[in-house]
């Protein structure tokens, strides 16, 4: 889990250095201070369940186990990203591990998620998938419609909000009626759940009941782990709306030093044994950047590809 | 050839490719015991059962989006959308999801899924339940969409679409389900991206959509007696759209009538006429000319290209009888565009 934490934070910190000096275009947005939860979820489930993300989606896709190598190289917008570069940082997918894909539209995965149950279900197997979504988009209409759908189908669902305070750059006071996500799982009959999402393992507990639950057949959990975001809704954005008090206090619950904390004062870290974790996770992100650097860029009719599955007019 | 109407071929479509393959399941408001709100599903709960005829909530976000998921995850969804009006309320799911995914994720899914829903005035139900807004559809690159305007094609279109790997929007005119019709016994599939020239003929093309097929072959009856030669094209597939025997017809005919329930503005028609004028004069129509727009080769002698549009006013569909009456586009407003591209 430790390391989980320091990869994501390493990956994500290497992204902004990447977007600031010019290397990486488009939008990016990261998730610094984030960590426990993506780590927390990806821990709590098995290796063949499926999560949807969020346009916030390279640290759920790190910790699921998505090749560095090619989410660096998406973010590049190299031929050898995991979308061929047709993605990038808001529309990412590693089908490879189960990460279904990042989406652009908020609390779309929460209706797609869904079906994705249907689809186990009927397959008879025991996996779940679980859905990410911010508390902004917890305020959409498919979290509403797609709750209630799996919550009436039983389905192995997780809805996953992430509240890490801000809709955009519009506080969650301002923007969420009745203040608790989670409460309104109470409207659909369902478990609904606070998480402390600055502790990785009280998420990582969180989710794996409610996993669990969603194995034995009775269907969804709605969790909300709240957070804090350390930076700002987009890479470059100047932050005005809201105090530094706020960044500070995230930092002060900073979810990596916490775990470590705890890990040392159990004798199961110590100073040697973090070092190596932070130098072997430093020497993966930087195989990953001078992979991305060195892939080609895609040639530019790529783009008329992947539309379909077949294109029988054309032959 | 046994005679079925287009809303049994729709039923029976489904039930034959739920019982070849088992990962077709169907989806919708009312689809399950009830059978659909027009009878297309009807019959399919009993035989197939609840888990793969899924009565759903007034949700059609989760509908489309459910089908979205259950596609990726390895089935073959079939939703019904009450009535294309209300297509709005899912568009994100069909536009931003659906359409895109396979593409922003660089061909890692299959998306093979279908969307059935209703178009069409003329039963009265109003400016909320009539509509056709094919047009959107064709607009978004990632889709393909098919308008059947025969029990034939309603079923044979169907088939088709169940067993593409790839997103198709059906849409089925509403007045037509009480339509009969021949329907080829045993496996009928009509493969997509083929038009079927429904009437041959030399002085004029007329390239009509659903309903406005059977309006346009009166159309073509009524001006024979008149002299003129008039062929009539059924695009069936809008999107892969059959372009070469659209060009091939026009470049014999020089005269091209289009008709549709939409409205004028960037309508199919507009498109269709628009890929007339960019291919005006060629000779003849080559291989691969359904890709890419104006792109062509050596052009002929250029002749003159005659064209109409047949659509509704650019109003909501009206309520009341007369007024919806003068909305539809009919066989005597065809015919006289017909007259008028004649000169």
């Amino acid at each position: 889990m430790y390391a989980g934490m320091v990869r994501v934070r390493s990956f994500e910190e290497r992204v902004r250095e990447l977007f600031a000096g010019g290397r990486i275009p488009g939008f990016t947005h990261t998730s610094i201070g984030q960590e426990a939860i993506a780590v927390g979820v990806a821990t709590a489930l098995a290796e063949d369940d499926y999560v949807l993300s969020t346009h916030r989606g390279h640290g759920h896709l790190v910790a699921k186990g998505g090749s560095l190598r090619g989410l660096m190289a998406e973010l590049y917008g190299k031929a050898t990203g995991i979308c061929h570069g047709k993605g990038g940082s808001m529309h990412i997918a590693d089908v490879s591990v189960g990460y279904l894909g990042a989406n652009g539209v908020l609390a779309s995965g929460c209706v797609v998620a869904p079906g994705v149950g249907l689809a186990i279900k009927r397959r008879g197997s025991a996996q779940v998938v679980l859905t990410f979504f911010g508390d902004g988009a917890a305020n959409r209409g498919p979290f509403h419609e797609g709750v209630n759908m799996a919550a009436l189908w039983k389905l192995p669902v997780l809805f996953l909000c992430e509240n890490n305070r801000w809709a955009s750059t519009t506080a969650h006071a301002l923007s969420t009626a009745g203040g608790s996500i989670a409460a309104r799982a109470a409207g659909y009959g369902i478990p609904g759940e606070s998480a402390d999402g600055n502790d990785v393992l009280a998420v990582w507990d969180a989710v794996s009941r409610a996993a669990e639950r969603a194995r034995r057949g009775d269907g969804p959990s709605l969790i909300e782990a709240h957070t804090i975001r350390w930076v700002g809704h987009f890479e470059g954005d100047a932050q005005l709306y809201r105090s530094k008090d706020e960044v500070a206090e995230g930092r002060q619950k900073d979810p990596i030093a916490r775990l470590r904390a705890s890990l040392e004062a159990l004798g199961l870290l110590d100073e040697a044994h973090a070092a190596r974790i932070h130098e072997a996770v430093a020497g993966e992100i930087e195989d990953a950047v001078a992979y991305a650097e060195a892939s080609p860029l895609p040639a530019p009719d790529d783009a008329l590809t992947d539309l379909f599955v077949h294109y029988p007019w054309r032959e | 050839m046994p005679e079925v109407r287009y809303v049994k071929a729709i039923a029976d479509a489904l039930a034959e490719e739920m019982a070849r393959d088992e990962r077709v399941i169907v989806l919708g408001e009312d689809v399950g015991a009830p059978g659909g709100t027009f009878g297309a599903t009807r019959g399919l709960y009993q035989q197939f059962g609840k888990e793969r005829v899924r009565d759903t909530p007034i949700s059609e976000t989760a509908i489309v989006g459910a089908a979205i998921g259950a596609a990726v995850a390895g089935l073959r969804p079939v939703v019904e959308v009450m009535f294309m009006d209300f297509i709005a309320t899912c568009w994100d799911q069909v536009v931003n999801q659906m359409a895109k995914m396979r593409y922003m994720f660089g061909g890692q899914v299959r998306l093979p899924l279908v969307v059935r829903t209703h178009t069409g005035a003329g039963l009265n139900a109003g400016p909320q339940h009539s509509g056709s807004l094919e047009a959107w559809a064709v607009h978004v690159p990632g889709l393909k969409v098919v308008m059947p305007a025969t029990p034939a094609d309603a079923k044979g279109l169907l088939k088709a679409a169940i067993r593409d790997d790839n997103p198709v929007l059906v849409l089925e005119n509403k007045t037509l389900y009480a339509m009969k019709g021949e329907v080829p016994a045993g496996e009928h599939v009509t493969p997509l991206g083929r038009a079927e020239v429904r009437r041959g003929g030399s002085d004029v093309t007329i390239v009509a959509l659903s309903r406005m097929v059977g309006e346009a072959l009166r159309a073509a009856e009524t001006v024979a007696a008149e002299g003129i030669s008039a062929e009539v094209i059924d695009p069936r597939t809008l999107a892969p759209l059959d372009r070469d025997t659209i060009l091939a017809s026009v470049a014999k005919t020089g005269r091209l009538v289009v008709a549709h329930e939409a409205w004028a503005p960037c309508g199919v028609g507009a498109e269709i006429i628009a890929l007339a004028a960019e291919h005006r004069g060629a000779p003849r129509v080559p291989r691969g000319a359904s890709e890419g727009g104006g792109v062509w080769g050596a052009m002929s002698g250029p002749p003159t290209l005659m064209v109409r549009r047949v659509t509704p006013p650019h109003t909501p569909v009206p309520f009341s009888p007369p007024m919806e009456k003068l909305w539809l586009p009919d066989a005597a407003r065809i015919a006289a565009a017909v007259r008028e591209v004649m000169g």
